[in-house]
């Protein structure tokens, strides 16, 4: 139980002169949720299908629960427990049907009456596949990778398209999994639930880790003052008003613009530093509208980093 | 909320690890089961594997559309059809099933279980040996209700069985060819396509000697024709088994699974 449920050291995966992954390494501790974020095409999928084996790597290192996806698969695979993105699934197969069948090529399953009620499919487990909606769908193809009891699941995508309360359900059962020693991968373009459900965060463009850590560690813990108003504000006067070491950034948007402050003076940005900030816009005759101090978000940063690589691109 | 801590416990029991394959005759026999459940419940399928062997059967059996001679035409009749509803289950219908399965991620799916290749391919090998027990029993039944007489003793029944288990080898692995590399819609024109030759050219009504001499010999060697003809040489004809068909489907069965297992891609 030394071995990280996923290692990944150098990865490169090529569609013709495409290149879909470019040099990717991260690892993803057992027990805990990793997630691997990233906008669509920054090679999500590519990665999490080369550790589920069902795609070779052009060159790189990948290691699961300490074994090769390749050559130790048929080891692996009562121990892993795959979601795919989309399908998967007999259109004709009935719900309950194809997870009794999935829990019967294990040992030791999760009855799937028990994973049909946690997941709201007890009233379709007599319906085909193809009559599903698609949040059932996802939830079927959920059920089925955690139905086996498995050390390791890779979720592609687990909450795409889901209604909230749907997600909400998906949410618990991934932080369950994690609570009873699961190891979990997954993808996903949504920064919330990246923020709200996992340990590590890998953020993911262009084929290459662009950030990592815990959801925490990538906001930085920053706090930032946002707050509205007309175009063109001397920001350098406010900023000449501010303790040094603070920047203040203008957004425009529509008719307003956006203003974001912040600062690494000592102190941060306590509620003295917000007073200088209102009583410079007093001053100036300037009405602060939704003005509100927050942590950056994941969303922010992650706007940061991927957004800086479209222009360079 | 007797006992607060019970939630908790109660998960983490759930979904503690407990990872293990089970047995695999089990997996095998659950997911024939499966594949066999599929089968029977897909109305196209079923019109292909029942229907048409059942109307052709009694359609030309009490009609003299077909001009034999003195033979009852249900004794003719009888072995092609049965050859007819072994391509039709284990070429057609697989190739078309199969072909579908590789598009929905199917296949991809199962590879991520502990169900081997091996495994699934004995259990859509059993499926297709399921269905096809129920088809020869109905066609039996019917063909003995039509006044069919078969001519075989213990051997040529023996031998009836064997031809029937190499011929759906043979078409299986031809099946597994054109859905493992065809797009789905192609395999399923492909495979009716060549469903509705191969009954047209392939002994199974109209006698191969019929047809033009020089064709002959490419008639005998198809799969079709190597089935219908062998099983009517014991069942309408009562004659020693020959021992051609038996080699013609060797030959399919080994140049199939060998192209199959070459070509065929999971997803």
């Amino acid at each position: 139980m030394d071995t990280a449920a996923v290692e990944v050291t150098d990865l490169i995966k090529r569609y013709g002169d495409t290149t879909a992954v470019a040099g990717l390494s991260f690892t993803a501790p057992r027990g805990a949720v990793t997630a691997l974020l990233g906008p669509n095409g920054a090679g999500k999928t590519s990665t999490i299908e080369i550790c589920e084996g069902f795609r070779r790597a052009d060159s790189g290192r990948v290691r699961i629960l300490g074994l090769d996806p390749d050559a130790d698969s048929a080891t692996l695979k009562p121990k892993v427990g795959v979601m795919l993105q989309a399908g998967g699934v007999p259109t004709s197969a009935r719900a309950g049907e194809w997870l009794r069948l999935m829990a019967s090529f294990h040992a030791h399953p999760v009855p799937a009456q028990v994973l049909l009620q946690r997941l709201g499919l007890t009233s379709v487990a007599g319906t085909p596949f193809r009559r599903l909606s698609g949040g059932q769908q996802q939830r079927l193809s959920l059920a089925a990778a955690v139905i086996g009891r498995p050390e390791l699941v890779f979720l592609d995508e687990p909450t795409a398209g889901l209604d909230p309360q749907a997600r909400m359900a998906t949410w618990d059962l991934v932080t369950e999994l994690r609570d009873a020693g699961v190891g979990v991968v997954l993808t996903t373009h949504h920064m919330e639930e990246a923020e709200r459900l996992a340990d590590h965060v890998v953020i993911i463009d262009h084929g290459r880790v662009v950030a990592n850590g815990s959801a925490g560690e990538l906001t930085d813990a920053q706090q930032e003052l946002r707050f509205q108003a007309e175009p063109e504000l001397d920001t350098e006067s406010l900023l000449a008003a501010l303790p040094p070491t603070s920047h203040v950034a203008a957004h425009p948007s529509g008719q307003r613009t956006r203003y974001v402050v912040v600062t690494e003076a000592p102190g941060g940005l306590g509620p003295g530093f917000v007073a200088t900030v209102t009583t410079w816009c007093a001053a100036n005759g300037v009405l602060p509208e939704e003005l509100r101090v927050q942590r950056r978000t994941l969303e922010d940063v992650f706007l940061e980093l991927t957004g800086r690589d479209l222009r360079d691109s | 909320m007797s006992d607060p801590s019970t939630p908790k416990a109660r998960s983490t029991a759930t979904f503690a690890p407990a990872p293990g394959a089970a047995p695999l005759w089990r997996m095998v026999a659950s997911q024939a089961s499966m594949e066999l459940r599929v089968l029977l419940r897909n109305g196209e399928q079923l019109l292909l594997t029942m229907v048409i062997p059942v109307l052709l059967l009694v359609g030309f059996s009490v009609t003299e559309l077909l001009d034999l001679g003195d033979a009852a035409p249900v004794d003719y009749l009888t072995p092609g059809i049965i050859a007819l509803a072994v391509m039709s289950t284990a070429f057609t219908g697989q190739a078309i099933g199969t072909g579908f399965e590789r598009r929905y991620g199917v296949l991809k799916r199962l590879g991520a279980t502990p169900l081997s290749r091996f495994g699934l391919l004995a259990a859509k090998t059993l499926a297709v040996l399921g269905v096809q027990a129920l088809q020869i029993t109905v066609i039996c039944g019917v063909a003995l209700a039509l006044g069919w007489a078969p001519a075989s003793g213990s051997v040529g029944a023996l031998y009836a069985m064997t031809l029937v288990l190499l011929a759906t080898a043979a078409f299986s692995s031809l099946a597994l060819l054109l859905a493992g590399t065809l797009r789905a819609e192609a395999a399923l024109a492909a495979a009716n396509l060549i469903y509705v030759v191969l009954l047209g050219l392939g002994g199974v009504i109209f006698p191969v000697d019929r047809f033009p001499a020089f064709l002959q010999p490419v008639l005998e060697a198809l799969p079709i024709t190597a089935l219908a003809t062998g099983l009517r040489a014991v069942l309408a004809e009562g004659a020693a088994p020959p021992l051609l068909p038996l080699l013609v489907l060797a030959v399919w069965t080994a140049a199939g699974a060998a192209l199959a297992s070459r070509f065929f891609r999971w997803e």
